[in-house]
């Protein structure tokens, strides 16, 4: 136990991350400890095997795909961007007001969707192919289901979804075929204190 | 010059004489002879007491102390920091399905795998069973205390005196404890092992392993309470616990008499663990018959089959685990069909942690921990005598004892396997994932174009 004080001050730069992600000061040091439990070498930053090592993780069917998400610009994640990427998983604040010159926040709706649409486009061309949906599906379905059952499934995603017919889903019609869903709810995760 | 020192040096011899005198007389009264009738004056309990109130205040001072500054005291959580959805993934892919239509692939499913890696990311089940247990309050060492800063003098100068009595009292007290308690073990065994077999062997044999391990379990100051001794394992039988530490054998052999199970060592090791065989059977195997099942369970069975030798002592989870939580256990003492005494070790944080963390310590670095800290206190359970069942196999046994000795020991049950501790997860789990959303989705499917 000690003052949290103490603690953010370790963390460089940390009032730079606070009002980037709006992270509370108790969230950053949980984070913290985290970071530096998964970085087990002590090295200050991660790699994919630290994720790796999760086996929760390593459990999901496209936990590869999520440890993409982290590290597809870049080769080691640092604290900064650890919590940068983790910041998009924030709930929305829903009494914020909006300032007109100000970032869009990390957390906000359409933020978290383009983090959900990453892990479809894998070549990052701004578009989900017929190929890569295949490839998420067989992820996400194993061995349980044909290849015939997988093609017919992507075939009709891509027939609803894709309004300006060139076989491939921008962004934007991705955007648009979630209209409805709870984004908030289904791509928040909530601390406990 | 040298005339001065002439009646210091005879003082001083005096006084070191006097003083080992009177150290080795108080620790022949004290301590060792209790052990060897294993009767206890209860001084380890008083002194359990005294320091949990100690603990309190200490804790009640940071706490007033953080208060007057306005901070917030940062308080360590072993159960979970964020919150996790309980609903399974049928329920929650069709939660996010915009309701009334049939389910079949939507965009939106990628949701829940994300959400759910994302959060095994900030927090998952195992890595935290891995690492020591954190407290909720202070117990006055710095090395369970994650960010040691004074918020008043006189808790520092308390620490301060904490160390001192600990690496300069309780520490030399309890090596030279731990030498006594192995060096009789060595001596006394082989002596044993000179006799007849027969009965008489036997009864001493008992007498002097018993003997040994309570002055081991006074060198730990240990402070063990047995529940429920009714149900102590028996001849022809095999006893398995939980796993925490190495300390684990001392406690539960200091209560009564085990074969231990275990590989040949070199070294000190090697020199107790030929003495021990001296006196009584025990189990130990060279590196090489490890790897060999089948010739480990033939001489487990012939081991247990013969009544007059004493119960198997074995740790089915194969390696520590932090005492929070029970993990998996393998199969192969389950499998021998013979009765299982099953026994929960629970050890209480707050004096000591006992959990030895093989990849950040080693051994000697780990006893040494152990010796420095204020004390051992655990429980420990007995529970009823389990046999297998007509038809479960060796698997379901032994979860049906995991679980059992989970339960009494308040331990969480955990399905995930200890050697998750190293290795990697099997493929097997990613394919439980993968079938439960198939059927959600290709279940429904084949229903549509049926119609």
């Amino acid at each position: 136990m000690g003052s949290t004080n103490s603690t953010l001050l370790k963390i460089p730069n940390v009032e730079v991350l606070m009002r980037e992600t709006g992270f509370s000061p108790a969230h950053i040091i949980r984070l913290h400890d985290r970071f530096k439990a998964l970085d087990k070498e002590g090295r200050g930053y991660l790699c994919p095997q630290d994720f790796g090592a999760i086996k929760e993780l390593a459990m999901n069917p496209i936990g590869d795909r999520i440890i993409g998400a982290f590290f597809s610009p870049r080769e080691t994640v640092d604290f900064h961007t650890f919590v940068k990427i983790l910041a998009h998983f924030r709930p929305v604040d829903k009494d914020r007001p909006k300032e007109p010159n100000s970032p869009e926040p990390i957390n906000s709706r359409s933020n978290k969707l383009k983090f959900a649409f990453q892990l479809y486009d894998q070549d990052k061309d701004g578009k989900i192919s017929r190929d890569e949906l295949l490839k998420v599906l067989r992820a996400m379905l194993g061995m349980q289901v044909t290849e015939e059952q997988l093609e017919s499934i992507a075939d009709r995603t891509i027939q609803e979804a894709d309004l300006d017919r060139d076989d491939a889903i921008s962004f934007e019609e991705f955007r648009k075929s979630l209209e409805k869903v709870n984004i908030d709810h289904k791509m928040s995760i909530r601390f406990l204190r | 010059m040298e005339s001065y020192l002439f009646p210091f040096d005879s003082l001083i011899c005096m006084l070191l004489g006097i003083s080992f005198t009177v150290w080795f007389t108080l620790l022949l009264v004290f301590i060792i002879v209790p052990a060897i009738f294993g009767v206890s004056f209860g001084i380890r309990r008083l002194y359990m007491k005294s320091l949990i109130k100690l603990f309190e205040w200490a804790t009640l001072r940071m706490e007033r102390g953080a208060k007057e500054k306005n901070q917030h005291l940062y308080k360590p959580y072993s159960n979970g920091i964020i919150a996790k959805e309980p609903a399974s993934l049928e329920q929650e892919i069709q939660e996010m399905r915009r309701g009334g239509a049939e389910p079949e692939f939507d965009m939106s499913d990628i949701f829940y795998f994300c959400r759910r890696g994302v959060e095994s990311i900030v927090d998952d089940e195992v890595t935290k069973r891995f690492t020591a247990e954190e407290l909720e309050s202070w117990n006055l060492l710095t090395r369970s205390n994650y960010n040691f800063h004074h918020i008043s003098t006189r808790l520092t100068v308390l620490w301060g005196v904490g160390v001192l009595i600990r690496y300069g009292f309780l520490l030399p007290l309890r090596v030279t404890l731990a030498f006594t308690g192995v060096g009789l073990l060595v001596v006394l065994t082989s002596i044993v092992g000179l006799f007849p077999n027969g009965r008489m062997k036997n009864y001493l044999s008992d007498k002097v392993h018993l003997m040994c391990y309570r002055i081991c379990v006074r060198a730990l100051t240990a402070i063990i309470t047995y529940h429920d001794s009714e149900n102590k394992p028996k001849n022809g039988g095999i006893c398995v616990a939980n796993h925490t530490s190495p300390i684990d054998v001392i406690i539960l052999a200091s209560d009564g008499c085990y074969a231990m199970v275990g590989q040949v060592h070199g070294g000190l090791m090697g020199v107790i663990q030929r003495a021990m065989v001296k006196a009584c059977p025990h189990i130990w195997f060279e590196r090489s018959e490890v790897k060999d099942r089948h010739l480990v369970a033939k001489r487990l069975s012939d081991h247990v089959a013969d009544t007059t030798k004493l119960p198997i002592l074995i740790f089915p989870e194969g390696t520590c685990i932090n005492n929070t939580s029970v993990m998996m256990f393998k199969k192969g003492s389950f499998e021998i069909g013979c009765t299982v005494y099953p026994v929960a070790i629970k050890y209480d944080p707050r004096f000591g942690d006992a959990f030895w963390n093989s990849s950040k310590f080693g051994m000697v670095n780990y006893l040494l921990h152990m010796m420095s800290s204020w004390a051992i206190v655990c429980s420990v359970w007995y529970l009823p005598p389990m046999s297998r069942m007509e038809e479960e196999d060796a698997v379901q046994f032994a979860n049906r004892v995991k679980a059992a000795i989970a339960r009494k020991g308040g331990l969480a049950d955990l399905l995930w396997d200890g050697g998750l501790k190293r290795g990697k997860v099997k493929e097997v789990f990613k394919e439980e994932q993968q079938k439960l959303y198939s059927k959600v989705l290709v279940g429904s499917s084949e229903d549509r174009s049926r119609s």
